[in-house]
């Protein structure tokens, strides 16, 4: 099972095709340029696709790829993920999107173009995964690309069409950096194979350069700090489009391609580059969500703050990093869809999505918060997964001597404790007042939800073994090492606190029963906790509200510090390599 | 010789389990009488912490719901989980990641309460939490980068006397002490005063045995607290262990004294206090170990 | 063997009193009288607490208060009523709102006159009160040794 395979050789209608696919996608981005009178942006495109063309018709047929699609086990972790995630949260959209035309009825009811172009992301995603041709590679993420344009601007509204073109353009100059890299590698190296590019290594100038081409159009894709812009945008659309770029296709996409080229970041720039970008990002964003009272913007900043984690460990390099890399992207596809429908189901049934809406949430829909737990657990807490990787991730950094890094870790973990935490405080207040909400919930909805909490609970405890069965054998093929990054016995260790924390679960309520008194309100709680007597016998509501800390992390602030080191890093990586390509 | 090794591990961890609510209320009532003689009073007896618990273990459970108890207990039972971790030797990065869920639960269990005075302390724990964690991650990796190893018992094995090379994580660590121990001028969420602004900050709606339970929970906390401030003395012979015992005692002096020499900061003087010795402190010594490591 | 008495944890009210006996009552807390050596803190929390020490004596206006602060004290619990006014209303007795002495609220358990009650008389009266609340907690252990799982403890 899950083996590596080849396929595609001999298909020899295979490019054609493909070249005909870039010049479909290509015309339908100039028609909505042009129909929104986003002519720049068209601009982008037509460069890409002269140069794709020149670069097909001038060298192409003097290329031999030999294995066009390779399905190594990093490859299936992926099909997984997609297929698996990316299939539960369809699932959940056809639930979800009934309930949501019903209570948006100024939005026009397109359906079944939304759930055709989720397919054709799915199938794109697929085809990104498996290839091993960067020009196949390249008409898949154009694909991506354009499909999450089209499903962020749904709604139509003004708002969601100037953040799908912002989502486009981000992605198209993504784009742009992946055509420059083909066509370099293509005229340098005579080859366009990804195998090829890692096979050449990093010593070779040219590779570098390609590398840092590809890992500049990674960052675009994952939203690394200068291009966060169009994940946040991308909370405009209906939740399962957002669970769906944030989980488990799109921005995984870009990691994929980031770890895929693991091997050539030891000790060059491009590395540096890579893991700066990421460690710089990890923090920044991470500060930014603190002070989000918007759950879903919360979870992007999250989102963007733990890609920026994955980058910074695949940029390292080393196998330690890349193990580390990988294990992250499983957990936080996982976990990352599950809280973001939970957050999508909580808004339709009480209307908000803002965090101190949810006020003791867990009174009045105890089945959803107890998912939506699972997922926050998943995303910070040991002994869940994500923390394991955190932890590897740790030693990862001291291990490559990166002592910068080991500054944005320590604090960056901090920071993460925090968010979460108050979340979490918030849903789990008692409130006994608030009635019973869950029936509103469609059932398709609850499959999506259980599967995935199960899916959280069930990896977090057999992570040991997809780090033996699957992650471990793809690295050492890569690596041609064997290598253990957290001791056994630790792992047993974090396996038995998981399987502590659910036996405490099943504890819960069986206490003794205690005589039940008012809450502390120095004696003049109005009798229901949820008000005191004030002047004149007067009943004013208590009312509690977490902390934000806006003058500290406010959104601006950390945009502006996180925007510019990371794009001075871009740059200054980029010169770097690049100059180094025309000195040689 | 493997089961020999097991067998030594689970031996200090069920000492740490029994002697350590013992060594932890003694120190707590040492605390108390020392805090007592630098304001000029008596103070109560060395065993006052153990009366007030086995009281509170005697008194009546009132609550203000059902679900307090059984965060308090997880509680514990992570502290607790944290300890045994220690002494048994383990991964460090564990060690304080397990105390991180334990103290989130802690917040958890004030939030859950739905009580002003529980809810505000329960973010300023929050923040404190934020506040402390970068500089104890730090003081781990400055360990590794060190000795080799996140492993408690191989950091005590190895040959080095640990203090020379990391004073500044040292120094630094003893400062955020202040915070775990919840002594002035850091008590802003909870303190064993009496809080004026806050009644009994995280621990207001708990009572009775909940309340002994959180109590417990801070014995055993205090007690492998020390156990850091040992690892960066001990080693294996008796010189050390004297040596590493009784620098765990003046850090202990210490901080009674800060205790009682100042009064309660303002959280953001708080957060920002602890992350510039943080930075100055700790970052710039584990910059050195980093370098030192790398052979440069 | 009863721990009641070796900590007791007060909360301390004041009803409508003048203020000197509140500052006898912190008088007690200073290095002169110490109340700490006999293990007596002072939580300001009534879920924490065994005695309620209340100076002043109860008017209309904050009848409910003492009433839901002693609602929200566990068992066993007692009340010390410190000062003429909480004993009796004192000279604020034939006020409009005075409903007079504390134990028109809830039930005393013992009364420290004086106008303003000396600390020492008032380290006393929660000595005195020690003895009664040991009684309750014996009381309590038999009825819940009686009641099986019912009672109120444990």
């Amino acid at each position: 099972m899950f083996a590596t395979f080849v396929f595609g050789n001999g298909m020899s209608w295979l490019p054609t095709i493909m070249l005909f696919v870039d010049i479909v996608v290509a015309a339908a981005i100039f028609y909505y340029t042009c129909k929104h009178r986003y002519y720049w942006i068209g601009g982008l495109e037509l460069v890409q696709l002269v140069m794709v063309l020149w670069f097909e018709f001038a060298r192409g047929h003097g290329l031999r790829t030999t294995n066009p699609f390779i399905v190594d086990k990093f490859a299936w972790i992926m099909l997984l993920i997609a297929a698996v995630v990316g299939g539960l949260i369809v699932v959940f959209a056809v639930g979800y999107m009934e309930e949501f035309q019903k209570e948006h009825p100024e939005v026009p009811d397109r359906r079944p173009f939304f759930f055709g172009v989720m397919g054709l992301f799915l199938v794109a995603m697929f085809g990104l995964v498996m290839s091993n041709n960067l020009l196949y590679m390249y008409t898949c993420w154009e694909i991506t690309s354009f499909c999450s344009f089209l499903l962020i601007g749904y709604t139509q509204t003004k708002e969601a069409i100037r953040n799908s073109f912002k989502a486009l353009w981000m992605n198209l100059l993504g784009g742009l950096a992946f055509a420059l890299a083909i066509l370099l590698m293509g005229t340098q190296l005579h080859s366009v194979e990804l195998t090829r590019l890692l096979a050449v290594g990093s010593d070779n100038r040219v590779v570098q350069l390609v590398a840092a081409l590809l890992v500049f159009c990674g960052f675009t894709k994952c939203a690394m700090m200068p291009f966060s812009g169009w994940l946040l945008g991308a909370m405009v659309a209906p939740t399962p489009t957002s669970a769906l770029l944030h989980s488990s296709t799109m921005v995984k996409a870009g990691v994929f391609l980031i770890i895929k080229l693991c091997p050539l970041f030891e000790g060059n720039y491009v590395g540096w580059m890579t893991l700066m970008v990421g460690g710089i990002t990890f923090f920044f964003a991470g500060c930014a969500a603190i002070a989000q009272s918007d759950g879903k913007k919360v979870l992007a900043y999250s989102t963007v703050s733990n890609l920026g984690l994955i980058v910074c460990c695949a940029g390292l390099g080393t196998y330690a990093g890349a193990w580390t890399a990988i294990m992250l992207v499983i957990f936080h596809a996982v976990a990352k869809s599950l809280c973001f429908l939970c957050v999508g189901t909580a808004e339709q049934q009480i209307g908000s999505r803002n965090l101190e809406n949810f006020d003791g949430l867990f009174c009045s829909m105890p089945r959803l918060s107890m998912c939506m737990l699972v997922g926050i657990c998943g995303m910070f807490l040991a002994p869940f997964g994500m923390l394991v990787s955190k932890w590897a991730a740790m030693k990862a950094v001291v291990d490559a001597g990166q002592p910068l890094l080991v500054f944005f870790m320590a604090f960056g973990s901090a920071i993460t404790m925090f968010y979460w935490a108050k979340w979490i405080g918030k849903i789990c207040a008692y409130i006994p007042m608030k009635k019973e909400l869950e029936e509103g919930i469609h059932s398709v909805q609850w499959v999506a939800l259980r599967f995935l909490s199960a899916a959280v609970v069930s990896l977090c405890t057999l992570f040991p073994l997809l780090s033996s069965r699957m992650v471990g054998p793809y690295l050492q093929e890569i690596y041609r090492c064997n290598g253990s990054v957290l001791a056994p016995s630790n792992l047993l260790v974090m396996g038995v606190m998981v399987v502590l924390v659910m036996l405490l679960g099943l504890g819960y309520g069986r206490g003794r029963r205690n005589r039940r008194v008012l809450t502390q309100l120095s004696g003049a709680n109005a009798g229901d906790n949820l008000g005191y007597l004030g002047a004149g016998e007067r009943v004013v509501p208590v009312t509690l509200s977490n902390w934000y800390m806006d003058d500290w992390f406010g959104e601006a602030r950390m945009q502006l510090w996180g925007f510019s080191l990371c794009a001075a890093c871009i740059l200054a990586g980029l010169a770097l390599v690049g100059g180094g390509v025309l000195l040689a | 010789m493997l089961s020999c090794e097991l067998g030594m591990k689970l031996v200090y961890a069920v000492l740490f389990l029994v002697l350590a609510p013992v060594a932890g209320g003694l120190l707590a009532g040492l605390d108390r009488i020392i805090s007592a003689r630098m304001q000029r009073r008596v103070g109560p007896g060395i065993l006052q912490p153990f009366y007030d618990v086995l009281k509170l273990w005697d008194k009546e459970g009132v609550e203000g719901n059902p679900a307090q108890g059984f965060y308090i207990f997880s509680f514990l039972l992570f502290v607790v989980l944290s300890g045994v971790f220690f002494f048994a030797g383990g991964d460090l990065l564990l060690v304080i990641f397990t105390l991180t869920i334990a103290s989130v639960l802690f917040v958890t269990a004030a939030y859950s309460s739905n009580s002003p005075y529980s809810q505000v302390s329960a973010q300023r724990e929050l923040l404190q939490t934020m506040a402390y964690e970068p500089m104890m991650l730090l003081v781990a990796i400055g360990f590794y980068a060190c000795c080799g190893s996140f492993a408690v018992g191989d950091i005590l094995n190895s040959a080095s006397l640990n203090i020379v090379r990391m004073p500044g994580l040292f120094l630094g660590m003893c400062f955020i002490f202040l915070i775990k121990f919840r002594k002035s001028p850091f008590d802003v969420a909870m303190s064993h005063e009496i809080h004026q602004e806050l009644i009994q900050g995280l621990a207001t709606e708990f009572s009775g045995r909940t309340l002994a339970l959180i109590e417990v929970a801070h014995w055993y906390e205090d007690v492998f607290l020390f156990g850091f401030v040992y690892l960066f003395f001990g080693g294996a012979g008796l010189f050390t262990l004297v040596g590493g015992l009784l620098a765990c005692a003046l850090v202990y002096f210490l901080m009674i004294l800060v205790d009682n020499c100042c009064s309660r900061v303002k959280w953001q003087h708080l957060l920002r206090c602890s992350w510039a010795v943080t930075l100055v402190l700790g970052f710039t010594n584990v910059v050195y170990l980093m370098f030192r490591m790398q052979g440069y | 063997m009863s721990y009641f008495t070796k900590s007791p944890w007060l909360i301390h009210y004041d009803g409508s009193s003048c203020n000197g006996c509140d500052i006898e009552v912190l008088a007690c807390l200073t290095p002169l009288y110490d109340v700490e050596r006999f293990g007596i803190v002072n939580t300001g929390n009534p879920k924490h607490a065994d005695i309620f020490l209340v100076t002043g004596g109860v008017n209309t206006q904050n009848l409910p208060v003492v009433r839901q602060i002693y609602e929200q004290m566990p068992e066993p619990h007692v009340v010390v009523a410190v000062g003429t006014c909480a004993c009796s209303g004192g000279v604020f007795r034939e006020c409009y709102n005075m409903l007079g002495g504390m134990d028109r609220a809830i039930p005393v358990d013992v009364y420290v006159p004086g106008c303003a009650a000396r600390p020492e008389s008032i380290i006393d009266g929660v000595v005195k009160a020690l003895g009664i609340l040991e009684e309750k907690a014996k009381k309590l252990a038999e009825k819940k040794a009686e009641g099986g799982t019912n009672g109120a403890v444990g």
